[in-house]
């Protein structure tokens, strides 16, 4: 008989089957095809698509791309380590509110949200009537359709991932490891430097890769708050498809951002490997 | 102790958590260079007063002072003490070494007497070889080492122990019990001992304070608290003790007295001033009862008849458990004397059971 539990797993992995590998596999199979502006892709079966991933114009928006993402991500790191470490500090009841309160927003839709920052950053936004307002300046700052824009609406839209991975990381971190720095005279800044960084750099790394890879395909967010040059990878590929309608292209540019990706989390795996041996017998440095 | 300095004291400290008390009005002189232990049981406060000193918990009254200073305020990176964490505490993400080398570091001492201290420390534990091993492969009596290696290279004023070895099997503890006293003459740190264990206590300590529910019941040598504990409690605590309760019937000179303990009349010391009809405690340690096989109350002597209901061989000594009747229950500990023909008596055996007059501890009863 079929017991609840193998039911569960079969249903999860023909939900992963037919959502996940299905989609990703026809994608790939996209991506070796030839474009047609009638049929989309047709035969033959070509390599044209991944050869224009590496035109100039696509490494630029490749390294403008890296360049946003990379920025959003360290913002959201600078603004969730001390978010996370100031959680930790409360009874997990607490906590568990506080976490509840803050992820609260993030029930609404995110394009939702991407067009509220529009209006919160808009000439008469929001920041710009209080600026004037206060007479701080005299005329409306230009935020909109900016990096600066986009950049704003990366954070906000994936701060809460670079907070939960930390926190979790905070949780491990016993207390009494602290008291041991402190009784052995370190300042608070040496603690920071040499217990609370190191301990949780799984939940920084992994922080990191949870807001910096989806942040380059966010391209609703370009397309909404950015400026002409303001493009993610995500823009690409959803031209692409939606515009220039290059299927094979988009396809193949898809699966270029997936392997970069997987080389990316192999890099996490690594490093990951590595902070838990240090301070084992292969390390030299004192 | 030939000079006596304060190093560290504890004026009138009370201590809070949430609504309850958990030190009133407490005080504490810690000699410079002694082997100082906290004795008590588990839950009465031991390492509430370790982190006071450390400076991990705030007074909410009263002052701590080291070396005569104030050091209320002063946070725990800048307290000349280190501790010894009940959990050791070591850092995961650094081998023995580093580890060791840590607090030296934090204090900008130069890289090669960093260098040099780590091996003298690592020499003191006996773990030279360990240097790049991480904690994670390092046995529980190592760690243990490791943890003191790292508070002592510090060269602090004092030494904070919580409850070090009991994590630690028995044969072990005993080995690192005289490798941490040995240790404290060597290097003439003061020792802050904290354990529940008192045969730890007895062993190690210079000066043992006892204490129950937050409050300090006696301090003293550790024979001055297994001879003359100063109430029931601490007597319970170190070791076992058999009690009698009595009443004074009448003084016979200074600190003798003649104490009727039920229908037995015994001349007993006691340097409390006692009166006619004071109820009393007469406790006398298991091994200091002398133990008799006679069939019948010998004349002129006075003792007590009892009945051995339980007995165990431990190596040593042979320990019993005498019914004395009306539900008095004792118990004695014996060397073990092979050539002795009466010793190995059986169980239900008649015994007579007496002392030498003068090892008994006795004290008024409203003293607890
Ligand atoms: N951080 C704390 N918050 C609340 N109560 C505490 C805290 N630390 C200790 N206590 C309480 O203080 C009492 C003494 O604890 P402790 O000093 O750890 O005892 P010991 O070390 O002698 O076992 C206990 O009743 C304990 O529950
Ligand atoms: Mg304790």
């Amino acid at each position: 008989m079929l017991s609840f539990r193998r039911l569960v797993i079969i249903l999860t992995l023909s939900w992963m089957a037919i959502m996940v590998v299905v989609p990703h596999f026809l994608v790939l199979l996209t991506s070796f095809f030839t474009p047609d502006s009638q049929h989309l892709a047709v035969w033959p079966l070509t390599l044209d698509g991944y050869s224009k991933v590496f035109q100039a114009i696509y490494i630029d928006v490749f390294l403008s791309s890296l360049w946003l993402s990379a920025i959003a991500t360290l913002i959201c790191l600078l603004l969730g380590f001390p978010f996370a470490f100031i959680l930790s500090k409360f009874s997990p009841t607490t906590r568990n509110i506080l976490l509840v309160v803050m992820m609260l927003p993030f029930w609404t839709n995110s394009l939702i949200r991407t067009y509220a920052i529009k209006i919160i950053l808009g000439k008469k936004g929001l920041i710009n009537t209080g600026l004037l307002g206060a007479g701080i300046i005299d005329e409306p700052l230009n935020m909109l359709y900016t990096d600066f824009a986009v950049i704003f609406g990366l954070v906000y839209i994936l701060l809460p991932f670079m907070v939960l991975p930390l926190i979790s990381s905070f949780e491990k971190l016993s207390s009494e490891l602290i008291e041991a720095a402190k009784d052995l005279r370190a300042s608070a800044w040496q603690r920071l430097r040499y217990i609370y960084i190191p301990l949780t750099s799984p939940g920084i790394v992994a922080g990191c890769l949870i807001v910096f890879l989806p942040a380059m395909g966010m391209f609703y967010v370009a397309d909404i708050l950015g400026g002409a040059t303001s493009l993610l990878l995500g823009n690409v590929i959803k031209n692409q498809f939606l515009v220039v309608r290059d299927w094979p292209f988009g396809s193949a540019f898809s699966v270029s951002l997936i392997i970069i990706m997987g080389l990316m989390l192999l890099l996490y795996y690594k490093a990951n490997r590595y902070v838990q041996r240090q301070g084992g017998l292969d390390d030299e440095s004192l | 102790m030939s000079d006596k300095s304060v190093l560290l004291a504890f004026n009138n400290v009370s201590k809070r958590f949430d609504s309850s008390d958990i030190l009133v009005d407490f005080n504490l002189d810690i000699y410079d260079g002694e082997f100082f232990t906290i004795l008590g049981p588990s839950g009465c406060g031991k390492t509430t007063v370790l982190r006071l000193i450390a400076g991990f918990e705030r007074t909410n009254d009263g002052v701590i002072t080291i070396d005569g200073k104030a050091v209320n305020d002063i946070p725990a990176e800048q307290r000349p003490v280190n501790t010894v964490f009940q959990s050791y505490a070591l850092f995961p993400h650094m081998n023995v070494e580093q580890n060791i080398a840590f607090g030296l570091k934090m204090t900008g001492v130069p890289k090669a007497e960093i260098q040099q201290r780590v091996t003298e420390a690592l020499e003191l534990v006996k773990l030279s070889g360990f240097e790049k091993r991480s904690p994670s492969q390092l046995s529980g009596g190592q760690k243990q080492r490791v943890a003191i290696a790292r508070a002592v290279v510090m060269r602090p004023r004092l030494l904070l122990l919580d409850e070090s070895l009991s994590a630690l099997d028995h044969k072990l503890r005993q080995q690192m019990q005289m490798e941490l006293k040995q240790m404290q003459r060597r290097l003439g740190i003061t020792f802050v001992y904290v354990t529940h264990d008192q045969e730890e206590a007895l062993s190690m300590s210079d000066r043992i304070l006892v204490m129950n529910n937050g409050q300090a019941q006696q301090i003293g040598t550790p024979r001055e608290i297994y001879e003359q504990p100063s109430n029931l409690f601490i007597a319970r605590f170190i070791g076992e003790i058999n009690v009698f309760d009595g009443t004074v019937i009448e003084k016979v000179n200074e600190f003798s007295y003649l104490v009727d303990i039920g229908g037995v009349s015994k001349k007993v010391r006691c340097d409390q001033r006692l009166q006619e009809n004071d109820p009393v405690h007469v406790m006398v340690r298991p091994e200091d009862l002398r133990i008799e096989y006679l069939e019948d109350k010998p004349q002129g002597r006075s003792g007590f008849m009892g009945i051995v209901v339980e007995r165990s061989y431990t190596g040593q000594t042979l320990d019993s458990l005498i019914d004395l009747g009306e539900g008095r229950m004792i118990q004695s500990s014996e060397f073990f004397n092979e050539d002795d023909p009466d010793f190995d008596y059986s169980i239900r055996q008649k015994v007579w059971v007496d002392w030498v007059e003068g090892w008994e501890h006795v004290i008024k009863k409203s003293a607890i």
